[in-house]
């Protein structure tokens, strides 16, 4: 007991042990709390109830003639509804997916052939691809084209060119009636 | 009593029991400066003053201002027509963050060219890189404050990035957005942020000034002082030359903030902040350029980021990868024209990050991108093949040349 360098009443050998001990297990407890005394402050910054609780958005179609499109929106983000024509769909489905950095066939994106319902956002750093409006560019690809950075994608919303790396999101989405659908 | 002895009594008495002005004293009066210094040693000074005008500016402009994304864009027009000097106080405010980068850029480069980042000053360097990531988020989110569009779609790009992270990118965008776009809970958290991280600053300031007043400042020749002759008292002399420096730097500022108040800014800033339409061409602010044209010069978006972000972080290990003992790029004939290449090349980033990225900007942006890197992996085998110049004996030998005889035979320095 002369050898300890702390002074202890009668301690056994092995004291240094349960000290020890003691020292691991009051640190461990220590940093646990802490960690678990963070995670409200963290989560606080997660989306609120009333965030989350946003509802779907419902979309009456029929004013958006054969070529026409809309935007829309569902959870602060811009939905781009594009009534497709026969050889827009024509060339989203005469395509090799070999080809594609992202591949997807045009008819798992799409419901209904001449309803395309994508997020309109670029998967690169979230701006709004342009080509909804008449006199935008849509890029090579007649589909949507991101000015950003130069994405570009085609009539099935796939990215083709540009340094997005996947498709526009499809949300999910459920048809009402032929003429109207609910996104969410 | 160990502490300094002061004539006044009330003094005495505070100094005893909190040391205020013997710290006051040793650090900013008797503090030992090199007496070759050059006013490209002002810019740390000036950064400190621009530091406590955002600071100044910044409390008063929040008291009229209104973190919600339905009132924030009026607020700001509120302060610049209705609130009294309001628009003083946003155009200082506004450009001092412009200001506040270029006094900050200025002192890093100087400390690149007289390698001012060198043991001993290795902690002094990284918590000036410290200092300069919490500016870069400040900034940041001051820009997005006023809920414009270059506001909101930049907080867009920008906390985008974070969904580059494998697996848990996603989350922590959700996160830094607090819902499913960049919206009021991300405003609002941005203010919350934009007015802590000031104080943080201040707080690594002087952890800065710690640093450097245990290693004492470097100087034009990069060597030792070896005494008392080579330095004079930090007060009065550079005290003064440091006011004549911030005399000079104040023309120049409210000069822009008088007749070019919008120099710095992007006209689409002025247009209210509309998440259904993208900017044709989103720019930040200048001071981010070179850093946005690394991130594009990459064809891949991890990539991209990673790529960005290490352009930072590799500033970090610089002491460690620049193998050269000698300091001063004045004795180093080669690194002083790789210096030279190496702000030239962040300068054509920072163009090639202003243009949009089409035709020749691409490539130009990609091979700039290239020589950045190779700027350090250069530095190393630099230090191994570089024949420097004899350095002088001392900080006083080559003014006073043969006058010093009695104390110019002391050996090199020694690190």
């Amino acid at each position: 007991m002369a050898e300890t360098s702390t002074p202890s009443q009668g301690t056994p050998p092995e004291g240094e042990s349960r000290r020890d001990f003691l020292l691991y297990a009051a640190s461990a407890v220590g940093v646990a709390g802490t960690a678990l005394a963070v995670w409200p402050l963290i989560h606080s910054m997660n989306p609120a109830a009333d965030t989350l609780a946003l509802s779907s958005t419902e979309v009456d179609l029929s004013a958006v003639a054969e070529g026409q499109a809309i935007t829309v929106t569902w959870r602060g983000k811009p939905v781009f509804i594009r009534h497709r024509t026969a050889a827009e769909i024509e060339a989203a489905r005469n395509v090799n997916l070999a080809e594609l950095r992202d591949p997807e066939t045009d008819e798992k994106r799409a419901q209904k052939p001449e309803w395309l319902i994508l997020v309109g956002i670029c998967t690169h750093l979230g701006c709004i691809p342009m080509g909804q409006k008449p006199g935008d560019p849509k890029g090579e690809y007649g589909g949507w084209f991101c000015p950003c950075h130069g994405s570009v994608y085609d009539t099935s919303g796939r990215i083709r060119k540009g340094p997005a790396p996947l498709n526009l999101a499809v949300p999910t989405y459920t048809f009402l009636t032929d003429t109207s659908v609910r996104i969410g | 009593m160990s502490g300094q002895q002061f004539d006044n009594k009330i003094v005495q008495w505070i100094d005893d029991r909190l040391p205020v002005f013997s710290i006051l004293k040793h650090s900013a009066v008797d503090y030992p400066t090199p007496k070759n210094l050059s006013y490209w040693w002002n810019f740390g000074s000036l950064a400190g003053v621009v530091l406590v005008i955002m600071l100044a500016t910044g409390i008063f402009l929040a008291m009229a201002y209104a973190a919600n994304t339905g009132l924030a864009f009026g607020a700001v027009e509120h302060i610049m027509r209705d609130v009294n000097y309001g628009w003083l106080l946003r155009y200082l405010h506004m450009n001092g963050a412009s200001f506040f980068f270029i006094c900050v850029y200025i002192h890093i480069f100087r400390g690149l060219y007289y390698g001012s980042y060198k043991a001993p000053r290795e902690l002094l360097w990284a918590i000036g890189l410290v200092i300069y990531l919490v500016m870069m988020g400040t900034a940041f989110m001051g820009y997005v404050l006023p809920w414009g569009q270059m506001s909101f779609w930049g907080a867009t790009v920008i906390t985008n990035l974070f969904s580059a992270i494998p697996v848990v990118g996603d989350y922590i965008v959700t996160l830094l957005w607090g819902g499913f776009s960049v919206d009021n809970p991300t405003l609002n958290r941005f203010f919350a942020l934009h007015y802590l991280l000031p104080f943080v600053i201040l707080g690594l300031v002087g952890l800065h000034m710690v640093a450097l007043h245990t290693t004492k400042s470097n100087n034009p020749l990069g060597i030792d002082a070896k005494g008392p002759q080579d330095t004079i008292p930090f007060h009065p002399y550079y005290t003064v030359k440091d006011l004549v420096g911030i005399g000079v730097f104040l023309l120049v500022y409210l000069a822009v903030v008088f007749f070019a108040p919008n120099f710095f800014g992007e006209p689409d800033n002025y247009v209210p902040a509309n998440p259904l339409v993208t900017p044709p061409h989103i720019v930040p602010e200048w001071y981010f350029l070179p850093f946005y044209a690394i991130l594009r010069a990459i064809p891949d978006k991890l990539g991209g980021v990673v790529a960005m972000f290490g352009a930072i972080i590799i500033l970090f290990f610089l002491p460690w990868i620049d193998s050269s003992k000698v300091r001063s790029a004045k004795f180093r004939p080669i690194f002083k024209q790789v210096f030279w290449i190496f702000l030239i090349d962040c300068l054509i980033l920072g163009y090639c990050g202003s243009q949009p990225p089409e035709g020749d900007i691409v490539v130009v942006g990609r091979i700039a991108t290239a020589v950045y890197f190779l700027f350090f992996p250069t530095l190393w085998v630099l230090g191994k093949v570089e024949k420097p110049r004899p350095l002088p004996h001392s900080i006083s030998a080559p003014v006073l040349k043969g006058g010093a005889a009695g104390h110019a035979a002391q050996p090199m320095e020694k690190a």
